[in-house]
C-alpha cells in the first residue's frame, strides 16, 4: 500500500458494501438498482392525487364538504410515507461473513461432511435444526458465506440475503423484508384506500355535475377525471387484489415467498412454526412488534489506510428515515449516537485500539505488523 | 486502570485464534446464541463465566424482541405519526442494545480481557455470531489451541 496523506474526503461504509444496491443521500437512503418503475408508481400516484385536488376537489369541497379534500390529504400524506419509507429503507440485510467467520464455518462443514475433491461441485450445505418440536433446515449462502437464519433469503436482484424475505417488489424499487414489511402492508392499504377514495369521489363528482350541465360537458370541461377514473380502475384491481393477498399473509405470518414455495402447505409439510394460531396475535406481531435496527452501518467511516497516526472515529449520521447500528465490514466500528451528547465506546475484536470519542486524548499508535493485515481484511470483505 | 489492561492487550498481544459462536434457532427467529461451549477456550477461561456471559446475553436479546404491550403500544404510535416519530425518539430495540453494548464492555474489561480473550459485540457482526478473540498467551508460548484458522488477520506475522 501506498503512503498516504490524510484524505479530506472521508469514506463511509456504504461505498464498499458488497450487493447491488443504491445508495443515496451519503448512505441514508439505500434502494435497488432497478428504479424505473419506482419513478413510474411516485409518477401516477402524484400525477393522479394532483389533478384529483387541482379539479374534483374544488367542486365538491363547496358542494359537499370541506372534509374530503382533507380526508384525501391525510390519505395521500401517509401513503407516500409509507412508500417512501419502504423504499428507502434496510429490508433487513444480513451481512456477509468476514473471512475468519467464512473460514470458520468452512471448517466445521468439511469437518461434518468430509472434504469435497477438487472440480466438483460441492452438495448443498444444509443444517437441521428444531424450532418448536418441527425441523427446520438451514441453508448455506454460498454468495454471503452464512447460514441463513430461518425464513431469510437470498434475492438475486439485489444480491443480499435479506431476513424473512418476502419479495422482491419494483413498485417500491427495494426487497420487501423483516425492517419493512410493515410499511410496505400500510403502503398497500393506504393506496387502496386513496384509490378507493379518488374512484369514488371521481363517480359522485361526475353524477352531480352532469345533473346540472349534462355528462359530455362535465367530460370537457375537466378531461382530468377520466384519466384519473382509468388509473384508479386498474389500480384498484391490482393493489386491492395484493392488499387482501398480505392481510392474508400477515394473519397466519407467513411470507410471499413461503407461500409460492409452498413451505407450509400441502400433505408432508409441516405447520407453519412462526404463527401463534391466532390471527389478532399474528397481525399484532407483524404490524406492531418490535422493530430490530439496521445492523449494515451504511453511515459508520471506513478506517483510512494510513501510515501516520491512526484516527478512527466513526459517526452514525442523522438518518432521516433510519436509526442504524453499528456494524463493521472492516471489523473497526465504533457506535457513537448522535442523538445523545456522549457517545458508547464500543470495543471491537481486532487489535487495534478502539478508542471513543470521550477518553481519546491522542492518537494512537498501531504496529505495523498488525495495521496492514487488518486492512488488507476490509479490503477482502468487501470486494 | 481496567481500560488500559485492555489497549495494552491490544497493543502488545497478537491474536491467535478466533471463535464464533453461533444462533441458536431452537427456539425460532428470535436472536439467541448458542450456550455450548467451544473447545478452544476451554484452557482459557471457566465454562460457567462463558455460559453465564451468553446466557445475560440471549437474555438482554429476549427483552429486546419481547412481544407486548409496550411493544404494541410503540409500534401503534409509530404507525399514527406515519413513522415521523423515529426521527426523534429511540426505539425499545435501540435501548436495549445499548444496553448489550454497555456490558459486552464491562464484561471485556472486567472477565475476558485479563484472560486474553475480547468479545465483538454481535451487532458488529449483523447479529449472526459472538466473535471471541484469543490472543497468544504471554506468559506460555504457545498455549492457544489447535493451530491458527486460516484467517488473513493474525497479527504480528
Amino acid at each position: 500500500m501506498s503512503v498516504m496523506v490524510a484524505r479530506k474526503k472521508v469514506v463511509r461504509k456504504w461505498e464498499k458494501l458488497p450487493g447491488r444496491n443504491t445508495f443515496c443521500c451519503d448512505g441514508r437512503i439505500m434502494m435497488a438498482r432497478q428504479k424505473g418503475i419506482f419513478y413510474l408508481t411516485l409518477f401516477l400516484i402524484l400525477g393522479t392525487c394532483a389533478l384529483f385536488f387541482t379539479f374534483e376537489c374544488r367542486y365538491l369541497a363547496v358542494q359537499l364538504s370541506p372534509a374530503i379534500p382533507v380526508f384525501a390529504a391525510v390519505l395521500f400524506l401517509f401513503a407516500m410515507a409509507t412508500l417512501l419509507r419502504t423504499s428507502f429503507s434496510d429490508p433487513g440485510v444480513i451481512p456477509r461473513a468476514l473471512p475468519d467467520e467464512a473460514a470458520f464455518i468452512e471448517m466445521e462443514i468439511e469437518a461434518t461432511n468430509g472434504t469435497v475433491p477438487q472440480g466438483q461441485r460441492p452438495p448443498p450445505r444444509i443444517k437441521n435444526f428444531q424450532i418448536n418440536n418441527q425441523i427446520v433446515k438451514l441453508k448455506y449462502c454460498y454468495t454471503c458465506k452464512i447460514f441463513r437464519p430461518p425464513r431469510a433469503s437470498h434475492c438475486s436482484i439485489c444480491d443480499n440475503c435479506v431476513e424473512r424475505f418476502d419479495h422482491h417488489c419494483p413498485w417500491v424499487g427495494n426487497c420487501v423484508g423483516k425492517r419493512n414489511y410493515r410499511y410496505f402492508y400500510l403502503f398497500i392499504l393506504s393506496l387502496s384506500l386513496l384509490t378507493i377514495y379518488i374512484f369514488t369521489f371521481d363517480i359522485v363528482y361526475v353524477a352531480l355535475k352532469s345533473l346540472k350541465i349534462g355528462f359530455l360537458n362535465t367530460l370537457k370541461e375537466t378531461p382530468g377525471t377520466v384519466l384519473e377514473v382509468l388509473i384508479c380502475f386498474f389500480t384498484l384491481w391490482s393493489v386491492v387484489g395484493l392488499t387482501g393477498f398480505h392481510t392474508f399473509l400477515v394473519a397466519l405470518n407467513q411470507t410471499t415467498n413461503e407461500d409460492i414455495k409452498g413451505s407450509w402447505t400441502g400433505k408432508n409439510r409441516v405447520q407453519n412454526p412462526y404463527s401463534h394460531g391466532n390471527m389478532v396475535k399474528n397481525c399484532c406481531e407483524v404490524l406492531c412488534g418490535p422493530l430490530p435496527p439496521s445492523v449494515l452501518d451504511r453511515r459508520g467511516i471506513l478506517q483510512q489506510e494510513e501510515n501516520a497516526a491512526q484516527e478512527e472515529t466513526c459517526t452514525r449520521g442523522p438518518s432521516a428515515q433510519e436509526p442504524t447500528a453499528a456494524q463493521g465490514p472492516g471489523g473497526q466500528a465504533e457506535e457513537s449516537s448522535t442523538q445523545q451528547d456522549g457517545s458508547l465506546p464500543h470495543q471491537s475484536a481486532v487489535p487495534v485500539p478502539s478508542l471513543s470519542n470521550a477518553e481519546m486524548p491522542e492518537k494512537k499508535q498501531l504496529t505495523t505488523g498488525e495495521l496492514p493485515a487488518l486492512s488488507q481484511d476490509a479490503g477482502q470483505a468487501e470486494h | 486502570p481496567q481500560v488500559h489492561s485492555l489497549q495494552e492487550l491490544r497493543r502488545s498481544a497478537s491474536l491467535a485464534t478466533k471463535v464464533f459462536v453461533q444462533r441458536d434457532y431452537s427456539d425460532g427467529t428470535t436472536c439467541q446464541f448458542q450456550t455450548k461451549f467451544p473447545p478452544e477456550l476451554e484452557s482459557r477461561i471457566e465454562r460457567q463465566l462463558f455460559e453465564e456471559t451468553v446466557k445475560t446475553l440471549n437474555g438482554f436479546y429476549a427483552e429486546a424482541e419481547k412481544i407486548g404491550g409496550s411493544s404494541y403500544l410503540e409500534g401503534c404510535l409509530a404507525c399514527a405519526t406515519a413513522y415521523f416519530i423515529f426521527l426523534c425518539m429511540e426505539t425499545h430495540y435501540e435501548k436495549v442494545l445499548k444496553k448489550i453494548s454497555k456490558y459486552i464492555q464491562e464484561q471485556n474489561e472486567k472477565v475476558y480481557a485479563p484472560r486474553g480473550l475480547l468479545l465483538t459485540d454481535p451487532l458488529e457482526r449483523g447479529m449472526r455470531v459472538i466473535e471471541i478473540s484469543i490472543y497468544e498467551d504471554r506468559c506460555s508460548s504457545g498455549s492457544s489451541s489447535s493451530g491458527s484458522s486460516s484467517s488473513s488477520s493474525s497479527g504480528g506475522g
